[in-house]
């Protein structure tokens, strides 16, 4: 028989966690500070929206962009946040989480050969998008000395002819790394100059533990006509499983990305687009909470790190810190295997991430105090084994 | 500072101080000071326990009480509310809006001791008009913790 696999998706590596997850079903009683997605339950009143939309019998489809309402909730949103006024009707699409969203803009802008900057470590689906969009993903290798910031002479220098996108995912897993106003404004200078469209994946905005709110490089001057917004609820409202994102852009990218999600997908799923309106009518006080809860376990890390001698920068943003173990001259992947073999700690080697992540954990704290107390005490005992 | 001290001692109240200050990002002294003020002001007034009593070998009936009383001139409520407080199987005493007027909340070791309470003692009270005991069967969340059923973490394990 003929090979009728394509060879493009053949090319893509697969996910380098795969590897742990078989090691880690073996094991009874592992701690896992691995997972990307919050320890909260869905509050109650939205899980409840979701089931009284099921009881109403609203089980249709929506029309392909989403439904009014929630388009209309998602541009509230925005305005109260970012102070930025989008059209409901020609400039939002509710999407399947935000990972649709990526895809869907990758493909609806990329044409073969286009260049896309990311900078790396980053989230892991934007070089495979990318490569199966037919682009071609230029990576920048974001320095621990700069908190993981992009800085606007780094993008200036990964910038050619044939550069396109520049993707920018901040707060940022799994750095925790986060982009202030004037971090922004030096990389909107560029973009401007050089005529390059961003992605700004904003799917951490809610969980930004600075002086100052998170601030969208959509909302300085000159970018919003430039920049393709993308957020969602899973990790604001803890709605992961109802996969539900969206994205908010100039209109001529959204007319075409609406074509694309309505052949691929049709629409988002109903109820979950039903639980969202009511996420965003009343679950600022959800959000305040759980980020409340997040910044004490992020505090809580950072110090137990600090007094285990581990270096590691202040994340301010997401829920994942990200120390470095240079030190014990082992490989990312060698000490996350060794930690999850010998004290049945479950983190994630920094490379998962992208090259540069080598010499890096992403430690995850969407976990209660008490189970991070355990997994902190294993990895101290851990790390003072590897020094003796 | 005491807001978010309040949030966290009301649903643990064993926590450690200083680790208690790590999680605010505060000095250690500034937040024992702050607790130690708060108690002085009579804004922490206790620590107790949730214990769920079912699940001991020991035997206690909870009953919640109706009551409805006839307050007295330029006393109000109050001078009743505190007599029925004082007796010590006494657990709560609201005063309470709607169809009744204090709620009273209470144990005893069984069925019988809380009835004997309730008519000898509460009923025979000059003011009180009449009670309606409630007996409770099932607790089922309490002070905003679920009883019935523990958490387990179902995520997977990895997830990028």
């Amino acid at each position: 028989m003929r090979d009728f696999i394509a060879d493009k998706i053949k090319d893509v590596k697969p996910s380098g966690i795969r590897k742990f997850f078989d090691i880690v079903s073996e094991m009874q009683d592992a701690i896992s500070l691995g997972v990307g997605e919050p320890d909260f339950d869905t509050p109650w009143h939205i899980r409840d929206e979701g089931i009284y939309s099921l009881e109403k019998g609203r089980t249709f489809y929506t029309s392909n962009a989403g439904l009014k309402d929630l388009k209309i909730e998602i541009c509230n949103y925005i305005k109260r946040k970012q102070n930025l006024d989008y059209d409901y009707n020609k400039q939002v699409l509710v999407t399947v989480g935000g990972s649709e969203a990526i895809d869907v803009a990758l493909r609806c802008m990329i044409n073969p050969g286009d260049e896309v900057i990311i900078p790396e470590p980053c989230y892991v689906s934007y070089v495979p998008c990318t490569t199966m969009a037919d682009g071609v993903p230029v990576t920048i290798n974001l320095k621990n000395e700069n908190n993981f910031r992009l800085t606007a002479g780094e993008l200036l220098d990964a910038i050619t002819d044939k550069t396109k996108i520049l993707i920018l995912a901040f707060p940022n897993n799994p750095t925790g790394a986060i982009m202030e106003r004037e971090d922004l404004e030096a990389i909107a200078k560029v973009c401007i100059e050089k005529d390059i469209f961003v992605i700004s994946d904003e799917i951490y905005s809610e969980l930004s533990y600075g002086d100052k709110p998170h601030v969208s490089i959509a909302a300085i001057e000159g970018m919003k006509e430039r920049t393709l917004m993308i957020n969602g609820f899973s990790k604001a409202y803890a709605m992961t499983g109802w996969r539900l994102g969206y994205a908010v852009g100039p209109e001529a990218l959204i007319k075409q990305m609406i074509k694309m999600h309505q052949f691929a997908i049709m629409c988002a799923p109903t109820t979950s687009q039903y639980a969202a309106i009511e996420a965003l009518r009343n679950g600022d006080s959800d959000v305040e909470m759980m980020r409340e809860a997040y910044n004490q376990r992020r505090r809580y890390l950072i110090h137990a790190f600090k007094e285990m001698g581990l270096p590691c920068f202040e994340p301010k943003g997401a829920f994942y810190v990200f120390p470095c173990i240079k030190e014990f001259g082992m490989t990312s992947d060698e000490f996350a295997i060794k930690l999850l073999e010998e004290q049945k700690v479950a983190v994630v080697p920094g490379t998962a991430f992208g090259d540069c992540g080598e010499g890096f954990l992403r430690i995850s704290y969407a976990y209660s105090i008490d189970d991070l107390k355990v997994a902190i005490g294993r990895l101290k005992i851990f790390v003072e084994g590897l020094r003796k | 500072m005491r807001e978010k001290i309040l949030a966290i001692i009301e649903k643990n109240s064993r926590i450690d101080i200083a680790e208690l200050a790590v999680m605010l990002g505060e000095e250690e002294i500034e937040v024992a000071n702050c607790i130690a003020a708060m108690q002085e002001e009579g804004i922490i007034c206790g620590y107790h326990t949730l214990i769920d009593w079912d699940k001991t070998n020991i035997e206690k009936v909870s009953a919640i009480i109706e009551v409805r009383v006839t307050p007295q001139r330029g006393q109000g409520f109050d001078t009743i509310a505190e007599r029925i407080y004082k007796y010590p199987e006494v657990n709560s005493v609201y005063l309470i809006s709607g169809g009744y007027d204090i709620m009273v909340t209470l144990e005893g070791k069984s069925l019988k001791e809380v009835a004997g309470f309730v008519s000898d003692k509460l009923s025979t009270l000059d003011s009180v008009l009449s009670t309606a005991t409630h007996f409770i069967l099932k607790k089922y969340k309490d002070h905003g913790t679920v009883l019935t059923k523990k958490y387990t973490d179902e995520r997977l394990k990895y997830t990028p």
